[in-house]
């Protein structure tokens, strides 16, 4: 008994030791990775024909005037006390004025994230309610005609250009069908009515029972979610289909087998909670990717969200907005996608043995 | 010795290393053309090759960048197989010499990202340490970064233009190559004919260049080919977004941009370039499938 408790005791503490390894190994290339983001981003202001002087000042300035702002940005420092500067500035939400909008950057982007978020969550949803069911059942029917329908359906996924599809579908289910409304977050007629309290529509018209404006932005809201949610679908169903398949050729499930377990028994009460902790990687990683994948989606169907704004702003030569929305995407991106790497090594069950 | 061809290649015991390449090579055509997805992939990729080489021919003639604005949305018809755009110009034509501008960044980022994530990968593998730990946390910052809003902040800073989107794209493509070629170069630098090779008083750079990075090659390409369709598509989408190539060069992404306005009305223009795109993607997706299959049949997914 007193053998038994010591060795649980010692297990406990090493498994403590191991996650906080994990801990530290993950805040560390938290910061590593967004010093690299920042010096990328950072890289490329430099890179820019674009003056910043003149951003500041205007082409009227005199010779004095903007040699008073060229000091006063720093730009007579070394490169690195300039990446010093500029990377303070970005810690403390500084990521300068949209010459767009002549509003700070990061007003924009608190603004203009909510729509991106909406979108993102709901396409994500979707990818996983129809991705994991249809990767168990291609995994366990391997060969058949579901895991067919799986793997040729994830194909057209990996290979369909996303803007393309969406104007496609666009024309047949608006333009043709008439099954849901057209581009933006709603129709014109119900915009401005809502106070936004948290930016998601959805939440916000329900929030104050407001349901004709709640269906409305769901039926601008669903063609685009289910597009980017499409893409997602795609990788969740193939990584879950190779888990699946991996599973199922364990021992253990052999064992359910012969115990009496039916065979969607053993699929989703034995071999399905063992692919948990790498699927919720996955999902992570494509909820990351679809943030991404949303910069080319929202100018198809004029989502003003975080892509939108990008892109208008790159039309217009507004490095600041450019930049303080690439940094937010990465920040976010690095993030989920670190944290995800972290959340696995976590829950492997290798660490507790460790 | 009257031995026939396909003896001479099958040989298991190959008299010459052209005998032995020759060979691997044949073999691996033969499981290509065994699996049918590899196989419509081999085909799509080598018409898109043929289509790219004899476009002037295969467009009898039509210019893809001549406008007649008289013509302009017409649709599909005798004149013009797939319809005019919004500036007059013969969408099939400009169709076919856009298959130029994709070989074009396929090929400019092959040649980019696989000396780059080979040297950065062998090097660190086989010199290990602190240059191992450094290269690879530089590699892990890169691996994380969200590739397409770099490139759109890169292709801004630099300006429109396919020269810089392919810097873009490769800037953002290379850690996948870099962590392989480590992981092949540790177990190959373990094995008994790299010992022989150091014994012999060969340099570290003759080691990873003559005898490294050649073992690697199956696996970059291999790996490069099942990229190609997100290469492809990422250079799409900034072509799309307005800053991959430049008007007037037809290229596929910029071409469905330029029917977004009028989708709903003349829908051949921006659908016919999409499906360009999405038939060179998944050609290079099951080509891609199937090399793997053939050349590494563990990784069987």
């Amino acid at each position: 008994m007193g053998a038994m408790a010591v060795n649980a005791a010692r297990r406990a503490q090493g498994w403590t030791t191991a996650v906080l390894r994990q801990v530290t190994s993950f805040a560390l290339s938290l910061v590593f990775t967004f010093i690299g983001l920042t010096a990328v981003t950072f890289f490329i202001g430099r890179l820019t024909k674009i003056d910043p002087v003149l951003a500041v000042v205007g082409d009227k300035a005199s010779k004095e005037v903007y040699d008073n702002a060229y000091i006063a940005l720093g730009l007579d420092r070394p490169l690195i006390v300039q990446y010093g500067l500029y990377l303070k500035r970005v810690l403390t939400g500084d990521l300068g004025i949209s010459v767009l909008t002549s509003q700070p950057v990061i007003t924009d982007l608190l603004r203009v994230f909510p729509a991106t978020f909406e979108l993102a969550t709901i396409a994500i949803v979707i990818g996983v309610l129809v991705g994991v069911p249809a990767g168990v059942l291609a995994g366990a029917r391997k060969g058949r005609l579901p895991d067919h329908i799986v793997r040729v359906g994830g194909l057209f996924g990996y290979s369909v250009p996303v803007f393309w599809l969406g104007l496609v579908g666009l024309f047949v289910f608006y333009g043709k069908l008439g099954w849901v409304s057209g581009t933006g977050r709603l129709d014109v007629f119900y915009e401005d009515i809502v106070t936004p309290r948290t930016g998601i529509i959805l939440l916000d018209s329900a929030l104050e029972g407001e349901w004709d404006i709640f269906w409305n932005a769901f039926s601008h809201l669903i063609l685009p979610a289910a597009i980017l949610g499409y893409y997602s679908l795609a990788y969740i169903a193939r990584m879950t289909r190779s888990f699946m398949i991996d599973q199922l050729a364990q021992e253990y499930v052999i064992t359910a087998r012969v115990k009496g377990r039916s065979f969607w028994g053993a699929v989703w009460l034995h071999a399905f909670p063992n692919i948990m902790v790498p699927l919720i990687t996955v999902i992570g990683l494509s909820y990351a990717s679809l943030l991404e994948g949303a910069v080319l989606t929202e100018t198809v169907f004029a989502w003003p969200g975080l892509g939108l704004y990008i892109t208008r702003a790159l039309f217009n030569s507004d490095m600041n907005a450019v930049m303080g929305g690439t940094i937010l995407i990465g920040a976010v991106f690095i993030t989920i996608n670190l944290f995800c790497d972290f959340l696995y090594r976590i829950f492997d069950p290798r660490l507790k043995s460790a | 010795m009257s031995v026939s061809l396909t003896q001479w290649l099958m040989d298991d015991r190959p008299t010459s290393r052209r005998q032995a390449v020759l060979g691997n090579l044949y073999r691996g055509l033969r499981a290509i053309i065994a699996n049918p997805a590899a196989l419509t992939g081999l085909v799509i990729v080598s018409l898109l090759i043929l289509v790219a080489l004899f476009a002037p021919l295969l467009a009898q003639g039509i210019s893809p960048i001549d406008q007649d604005l008289a013509r302009r949305l017409s649709p599909p018809s005798a004149d013009h197989l797939l319809g005019t755009d919004e500036l007059g110009r013969d969408i099939y034509a400009r169709t076919l010499y856009g298959a130029r501008v994709t070989l074009t960044i396929v090929f400019l980022v092959s040649i980019i990202v696989a000396p780059i994530g080979l040297a950065v990968g062998t090097i660190a593998g086989y010199l290990g340490g602190w240059v191992d730990r450094i290269l690879m946390r530089i590699t892990d910052v890169f691996l994380a970064f969200p590739r397409l809003v770099l490139a759109l902040a890169f292709a801004a800073a630099l300006g429109p233009g396919i020269e810089n989107a392919v810097i873009a794209i490769s800037l953002t493509a290379w850690p996948p190559y870099a962590r392989m070629a480590r992981a092949e170069t540790i177990a190959i630098a373990r094995s008994d004919f790299i010992q022989v090779v150091v014994l012999q008083g060969a340099s570290t750079f003759r080691i990873l260049f003559r005898h490294i990075v050649p073992l690697c090659m199956s696996s970059v390409i291999v790996r490069l080919t099942l990229d190609m369709a997100g290469i492809i598509l990422t250079a799409a989408g900034l072509g799309f977004l307005g800053l991959g190539a430049q008007p007037p060069t037809p290229e596929w992404g910029a071409m469905v941009s330029a029917g977004r306005e009028v989708i709903l009305d003349q829908w051949w223009v921006a659908t016919i370039p999409g499906i360009a795109i999405f038939i060179v993607s998944l050609g290079f997706n099951l080509l891609g499938d199937g090399l793997r299959d053939v050349f590494d049949p563990k990784a069987e997914r």
